[in-house]
Formats: C-alpha cells, sequence, structure tokens
C-alpha cells in the first residue's frame, strides 16, 4: 500500500447530510428583471447588496457554541460576498451603506432605500437552528422593479455552512446568468514547498475558494497532475511510488489508492471519459509514448494512437466521442483531434509556435491549451476545428488550464523566473475568464501546481 | 559633410557585419555550450575515473551528440568490466516545456542513451529507464545555460 492517505472527513460528511433543498416558493412569473451577461467582459459589474443574513438570539448562541463563530449568519453571507466579487460580474456593495436592519429587510425590502445607494439586486435570509441542524432561508430581489426573483431554504448540518454560502452563490448566479454557477466545487492540486531542485510534492485538496485546505498525501513521493471523475470523488493522478512512475486512483472519501492497469514501464498524463468509466493516459516504452485507455470495471486496456511519436496530454469531449491530445509527430508539439477509436487523427493548432495540454471545454465548443512563441507562455482557447485562437494571458512559464464545470472559467498555474543564482521561485494557482478578463490569483497554503477542477458537488 | 556621412554609413554597414559575424561564431560555442548543447563540467559526475555519468541534449532534442557518444562508450566499457552493476538512466527536460510532454521527452532521451549503450554490447537487462519530466532540475536558473545543463540523461548506479 502506498503512503497512508489522509482521510477526508468532509467528503464523507458530505455524503452523508445530503443538503435537504427545499423550495419554499416558487419564483414569481417576471418579466424584464436584471439580466448578467457573463459572454463578454465585464467592465461593470452588477451592483448587489448581500445584506447580512438574520439570526436570532438562541440560534446564534447555539451556533457559537457548536461553530465557534460569533454570528454564522454574517460569516455565511461574506463567504457569498466573496464568491460574487471574485466571480468578477458582480460589485458587492459596503455594508456600512445599508439602511435595513437584515431581518426586516428579509421580510419585505423598503427597495427606495436600495436604490438609494445604487444596489440593482439585494439578497437576505435567515439562519436559525433546529433540531441540531442549520436552516438557511434566502430571498433575491430585483431592487428597480422590486421583485423578488427567488426563495430557497436549506437544512444541513452546522460544519456544512460554508458550502451553504456556496449553494446560495451558485443559486444566485445561475438565477441571473442564467448559467449553471461554480462555487460549490473543490479544487484538486499539487502542494509544493522546497528548493526548485528537490521540490517536495503533496496531493492536496481545497474548496473552490480556497477554505478547507487538506493535505493528501505526506509527500514521500513525487506526484503530479491530480484529476477529478466528473461523475465522483475519485481523483487519478501520477505517483512516483518507489521510483515507478504510474497512474494511480485515489478515492478520496476512503482514502484508498491503487495503480491503474499493469504496465511494464512509465504511465502519465491521465484523465477520466465524461462518464467516469474509463481512464485515458500515455504509456512511455522504448522512448516513444502513446495514448492508452483502460476500463475501470473490465479492467480492458486499449490501444489508441499508434505514431513514433510523443502522443501525450490527451482530453476527452464531453460526449465521450472525440480525443485532443498533443504529438510532435509534425516535429513540434501540436494539438490533434481524434475520434474516440484513434481514427481520423487531425492537427488543429496551426499557430505560430508549439501547443500543448489540451482540455476540452464541458460545454463541447472550445479547447484550452498552453502555447509556448518567442519564449513566452500562453494559455489561450480555440474552436475544436482549431479556427478562432485566443490568448488569454501571457507569462513567463504557465501551463495546464482546468475548466470550471460550468465552462466559463479556467484555472491553471504559473511559475516564475529565477534570477542569475537561481533565487526567487515560486509556483502560484492563478484563475482567468473566459473572457480574458479577472485574472487573479487563487491563494493557497503553500507554492501549487497542476490544479483540476472538481464538478457541482450539489446540482 | 556629404563625404563624412557616406563614410559615416559604410563605417555603420562595416560595424553591423563584425557584430553578425561575431554573433554566428558565439553562437556555436561559448566555452560550456556548443549550439545549446552543454559542454562544461560543472555538473558531472564520475562513475570511475574518467566515466562521466552524464550526457546532454539540445532543446527538445532526444539525439546523441558527438561528445554524448563518447561518453557512453566510456560507460559502456565500464559496465563491460563491471559486469554485475545495473543501471538506471535518468531522463530530464528543461523547465520550458509542459509537464506531461517533459516526461515523454525524459523518456525519449533515456531511451536514447539505452539504445547506444546496448549497441556495445550491455544487455538491457542491466538498464532501467526513469523519467523525471522537468521535476528535479540540477541548476535552478531560469537561463539558457541552466537550462543547458538540465537537459540530460544521467547513467546511476541501481546496485
Amino acid at each position: 500500500m502506498q503512503e497512508k492517505c489522509l482521510k477526508d472527513n468532509i467528503a464523507k460528511k458530505m455524503k452523508k447530510f445530503l443538503i435537504i433543498l427545499i423550495l419554499i416558493l416558487i419564483p414569481v412569473k417576471s418579466f424584464g428583471l436584471i439580466e448578467v451577461d457573463i459572454t463578454r467582459g465585464n467592465l461593470n459589474p452588477l451592483p448587489i447588496a448581500v445584506s447580512p443574513l438574520s439570526i436570532d438570539e438562541e440560534s446564534r448562541k447555539n451556533f457559537q457554541n457548536i461553530l465557534k463563530k460569533k454570528n454564522i449568519g454574517s460569516e455565511i453571507s461574506l463567504i457569498v460576498e466573496n464568491n460574487l466579487k471574485v466571480s468578477g460580474l458582480f460589485n458587492p456593495l459596503n455594508k456600512d451603506a445599508f439602511l435595513q436592519e437584515p431581518d426586516i429587510a428579509n421580510l419585505k425590502p423598503r427597495f427606495e432605500d436600495w436604490n438609494l445607494i445604487k444596489a440593482q439586486a439585494l439578497i437576505t435570509g435567515k439562519v436559525s437552528y433546529v433540531e441540531e441542524k442549520l436552516r438557511v432561508e434566502f430571498r433575491l430581489w430585483d431592487v428597480l422593479a422590486g421583485k423578488e426573483m427567488m426563495a430557497l431554504a436549506f437544512t444541513t448540518v452546522p460544519n456544512n455552512w460554508r458550502r451553504v454560502g456556496h449553494i446560495i452563490t451558485d443559486k444566485v448566479y445561475e438565477r441571473l446568468t442564467g448559467e449553471k454557477g461554480y462555487f460549490d466545487t473543490r479544487i484538486i492540486y499539487v502542494a509544493e514547498e522546497g528548493p526548485k531542485t528537490q521540490r517536495v510534492k503533496k496531493l492536496a485538496i481545497m474548496d473552490q475558494d480556497g477554505a478547507n485546505n487538506k493535505f493528501l498525501t505526506l509527500g514521500n513521493e513525487l506526484v503530479l497532475t491530480p484529476r477529478f471523475n466528473p461523475t465522483s470523488q475519485m481523483v487519478t493522478y501520477l505517483s512516483y511510488f518507489r521510483n515507478l512512475p504510474r497512474v494511480y486512483l485515489l478515492d478520496i472519501e476512503t482514502g484508498t489508492q491503487e495503480v491503474v492497469g499493469d504496465f511494464p514501464g512509465m504511465t502519465f498524463a491521465p484523465r477520466f471519459s465524461p462518464d467516469g468509466k474509463k481512464i485515458i493516459m500515455s504509456f512511455a516504452k522504448d522512448g516513444n509514448s502513446e495514448i492508452y485507455t483502460m476500463d475501470l470495471e473490465n479492467r480492458i486496456v486499449e490501444k489508441i494512437t499508434n505514431h513514433p511519436s510523443i502522443d501525450t496530454s490527451p482530453s476527452y469531449s464531453p460526449d465521450g466521442k472525440f480525443i485532443s491530445f498533443n504529438s510532435d509527430r509534425s516535429g513540434y508539439q501540436q494539438i490533434y483531434v481524434m475520434k474516440s477509436d484513434g481514427s481520423n487523427v487531425k492537427r488543429i493548432s496551426f499557430g505560430k509556435g508549439i501547443y500543448g495540454t489540451p482540455v476540452w471545454s464541458p460545454r463541447g465548443d472550445l479547447i484550452a491549451f498552453t502555447k509556448l512563441h518567442k519564449g513566452k507562455f500562453y494559455i489561450g482557447v480555440m474552436r475544436t476545428d482549431g479556427s478562432g485562437e485566443r490568448l488569454l494571458t501571457e507569462n513567463f512559464y504557465q501551463e495546464a488550464p482546468s475548466w470550471s464545470p460550468n465552462g466559463r472559467v479556467l484555472i491553471f498555474y504559473r511559475e516564475t523566473k529565477t534570477d542569475s543564482k537561481g533565487k526567487g521561485f515560486s509556483a502560484k494557482l492563478w484563475s482567468i475568464d473566459l473572457t480574458g478578463y479577472n485574472e487573479r490569483q487563487v491563494s493557497t497554503p503553500t507554492d501549487g501546481s497542476d490544479p483540476s477542477w472538481s464538478s457541482l458537488l450539489s446540482n | 559633410m556629404k563625404l563624412t556621412k557616406i563614410l559615416k554609413n559604410g563605417f555603420l554597414i562595416v560595424v553591423a557585419c563584425l557584430a553578425l559575424s561575431a554573433c554566428a561564431t558565439s553562437k556555436k560555442s561559448t566555452g560550456q555550450m556548443q549550439g545549446d548543447v552543454y559542454t562544461g563540467t560543472d555538473t558531472v559526475e564520475y562513475l570511475a575515473s574518467g566515466v562521466p555519468d552524464r550526457v546532454f541534449f539540445a532543446t527538445n532534442e532526444s539525439v546523441l551528440t558527438t561528445a554524448s557518444r563518447e561518453t557512453l562508450r566510456k560507460q559502456a566499457a565500464w559496465l563491460r568490466k563491471n559486469s554485475k552493476i545495473t543501471i538506471v538512466l535518468e531522463g530530464h527536460a528543461d523547465e520550458r516545456g509542459t509537464r506531461e510532454y517533459n516526461l515523454a521527452l525524459g523518456e525519449r532521451r533515456a531511451n536514447a542513451a539505452k539504445d547506444y549503450l546496448m549497441t556495445y554490447g550491455i544487455s538491457s537487462d542491466r538498464i532501467s529507464i526513469l523519467s523525471y519530466g522537468k521535476e528535479r532540475p540540477v541548476d535552478s536558473g531560469s537561463n539558457p545555460l541552466a537550462w543547458s545543463k538540465n537537459r540530460r540523461s544521467v547513467t546511476v548506479k541501481a546496485n
């Protein structure tokens, strides 16, 4: 057995106490209400007021005992506020300017007061302690139209309070943009420490906003490129356990892990198929890397490519019918697309420079990639036939984009250039909107690389 | 006046020509690099007296240079003399490439060394391959010389 994996309690709890979602009011049919366009770079984020969730004194005391938080209502609203701000689409207004008390606002907002501080949307809500559980209700209001847009309530275990904040954000985002959110999600990545020549790397997992960071391995061996199964809390990654680099499968609920397949050499660059039933990866032998799949149920291994060049970094299309990968069969690393049985191989990248790490968008229409041209690294997107190439960000070194589950944001990692003495190295996670706007560092307790975004935990 | 202008221009052209030719020659050899292949000895260790442990590669390449082949012939001779020794060939890449491609490239480089050793009579049973991609640079610098030291295949005694 490989080094003992730290059990991920959160994941366990998540399953045990599935959030109960109760629709208390079906949104009133409405016309001409506010909408946020997420297809353009948003230079005018929507002014939104997130009123602290109100809480009665008895509930407040109960949660203070359990969660060691003075006012859990304010804490949850802070999560919502932060999520909305980081999305770049919303401008949460300063609470000091709020005129109405949270409890009264939740019953019936005085729209003229909220209008006065230029809020276009308003979130109100209430937290209460019901039979040892956390009950949260919230409402989304259109300030200009003076109408309620949405009202929902959740009941869950108190420890899930952060997820409640993320779920509220997802609901608000979906109601205002018309697309699913990406806030109740997690990021798995490689946490890094130590000098560049002897980096210690551990698998780590955290909430999308950086909270609840946990290390999943101890750092005794090199680990690389973890990727989520899109349908479950499984992860595939590369481990150098016993100096044999192989693709592993890790169940983050139980901590159990196993080698994928029985290959007489290095396997690497793993990803799941969209249905989560197969792993696609590269196997290197005699100086030649080819792409293989392994069915996780019947363990059948199939060879997909057959070419004396390096074929690696495979990624399925969301319908599972195609695979994109990079190959140096033209002399340099370029992006190719083929049918999932390996037929019909077509090169799609023809711009200047070399192209790698193609990742198919969950929406199916775009492929994100890393490009190296004239000593600079770019994260970009192109359509699946290679047309419409758009570079989102340029830097000294950055690579490995991974899509948010709604296909609107990319997370990747960036390394700094060291000075003449080799000092000044760092690796950090960054995210950027598909529009090319809203580039920001994703904070991690240590350095980080190889991020992979999970699917939405709840739907 | 005009004459001085013409002379000045002519002089500039001559200087430009000199600069260009200087560039062309300096690209061939800078003492520690030939082309962009490392030729120095800073990082080299020895398996035995006169037997260097590593060979270096050009960017994106896995072709063995003349110097690399000479090093590997010395390694082969040493391995023939010490027939019980088994080795690991550790293939590496520089930091200027994507992680997964570099893992494959490291494997390809180590195999280039393995193939050459085999043509000098070393059995493949005695050789295993381990690619580190760009995970274990010897020089942590972000400059062409550091990168040239990191593009390497290192022969390590396994027993």
